[in-house]
């Protein structure tokens, strides 16, 4: 059990709240749910599988379109399969990069079992030694606040590990069929043309 | 012998090169191996391809996932180990999303092979993609390398497929541990 101040639905509605047109990717699991509560968005990439590669695919997308902000919103067990992930992002350095962590120190979908962030891990720090400048730590709201004001604009790579408590929301699925959800991006993000190639 | 190894795998590296840079290809994920060196260079060398080296090849299926939602294409270069590293990632993202892949690999653990350890993974690796349903030619001489990577390239981004080019030890030639 902790007590943190945060409750993650409120933190993705104001993480998410000016994201205008920004392209968004969830981790598998809590923050796949987290961002389907705020309702569809066809610039969704909602990931149901693939633990650990949430970052990489918003790398891949950061470097392919480099006008547009790409945030990765995933939990601390998912991070934390992918960690190599961050020293790998950190030497591209994309500006357009913004990855969240929504650390509830717990593998929620599995009976919560603690993560590695329970006994102290620090991913920012991790980050922050993988060479991503802006990496930082929060917990309150006045700084998930100057955060939901930040994110959807800074042209810089950055990564930020909120620390959330264990209150669940209602489980709200997105779509999930891979392909569809895939080819639906493609199309709203680069024309229809893109399915004719 | 080692010069004309080298030699050789410059000579076909171009090939794969070329096809790459026709393609358009544009993000290039790699772990490197020896038998990828001269390749990787030939793409350093082109300001318009970005390199992306990976701590784990497992990192390159995500990568090349979001490179496609974006519209660009790539490639994942690796050896023969690095599949055992991918095969989750393959099946749980571009399996599951039918993204479209090409992956070039150097074989170990075959054509006279010195490091025992490298032979369980070297042997399994055909099996291994197989069992995930990747289409998979093996390149055992020069001549046949740039009509594969071609090919295979065409079947994943005109057909959403997974592809792999195996290009084998004895192309490669078995690495000496004594040079």
């Amino acid at each position: 059990m902790n007590n943190y101040e945060l409750n993650r639905r409120y933190v993705i509605s104001e993480l998410l709240k000016n994201r205008k047109d920004n392209l968004v990717i969830n981790g598998l699991g809590g923050t796949c749910w987290d961002v389907a509560s705020l309702g569809d968005n066809k610039l969704n990439f909602y990931v149901w599988g693939g633990m650990g590669n949430a970052s990489m695919i918003g790398l891949g997308l950061a470097l392919s379109q480099p006008n547009k902000k790409i945030i990765v919103v995933t939990g601390d067990g998912e991070m934390l399969m992918g960690l190599g992930s961050l020293v790998t992002i950190a030497v591209k350095k994309p500006k357009n990069l913004a990855i969240v962590v929504f650390d509830n120190e717990l593998y929620g979908e599995t009976g919560n079992q603690k993560t590695h962030t329970a006994y102290g891990v620090d991913l920012s720090e991790i980050a922050m030694g993988s060479g991503i400048k802006n990496s930082k730590i929060l917990q309150s709201k006045t700084d998930l606040k100057i955060l939901s004001e930040d994110i959807n604009q800074i042209n810089e790579l950055s990564f930020t590990q909120i620390k959330i408590n264990n209150e669940l929301g209602e489980t709200v699925l997105p779509i999930r069929e891979g392909p569809y959800i895939k080819s639906r991006f493609r199309e709203t993000l680069l024309g229809k043309e893109a399915l004719l190639e | 012998m080692k010069k004309s190894i080298n030699k050789n795998i410059a000579n076909w590296s171009y090939d794969i090169y070329q096809v790459l840079s026709q393609n358009n290809a544009k993000q290039i994920a790699y772990v490197p191996d020896a038998g990828h060196k001269e390749l990787i260079e030939y793409c350093e060398n082109n300001k318009s391809m970005k390199m992306v080296s990976l701590t784990s090849e497992e990192e390159g299926l995500g990568l090349l996932a979001g490179a496609w939602l974006g519209g660009e294409k790539g490639v994942l270069l690796m050896q023969s180990s690095g599949v055992g590293n991918c095969i989750n990632a393959i099946a749980s993202i571009t399996r599951a999303c039918d993204f479209p892949l090409l992956m070039l690999i150097t074989m170990r653990g075959e054509w006279n092979e010195f490091n025992p350890w490298q032979v369980p993974m070297g042997q399994a690796t055909e099996k291994v993609l197989e069992a995930l349903n990747v289409v998979t030619t093996r390149c055992n001489k020069i001549e046949e390398i740039s009509d594969a990577v071609s090919a295979m390239l065409g079947l994943a981004y005109k057909s959403n497929c997974i592809s792999a080019v195996l290009l084998s030890q004895r192309l490669i030639g078995a690495k000496s541990f004594k040079e």
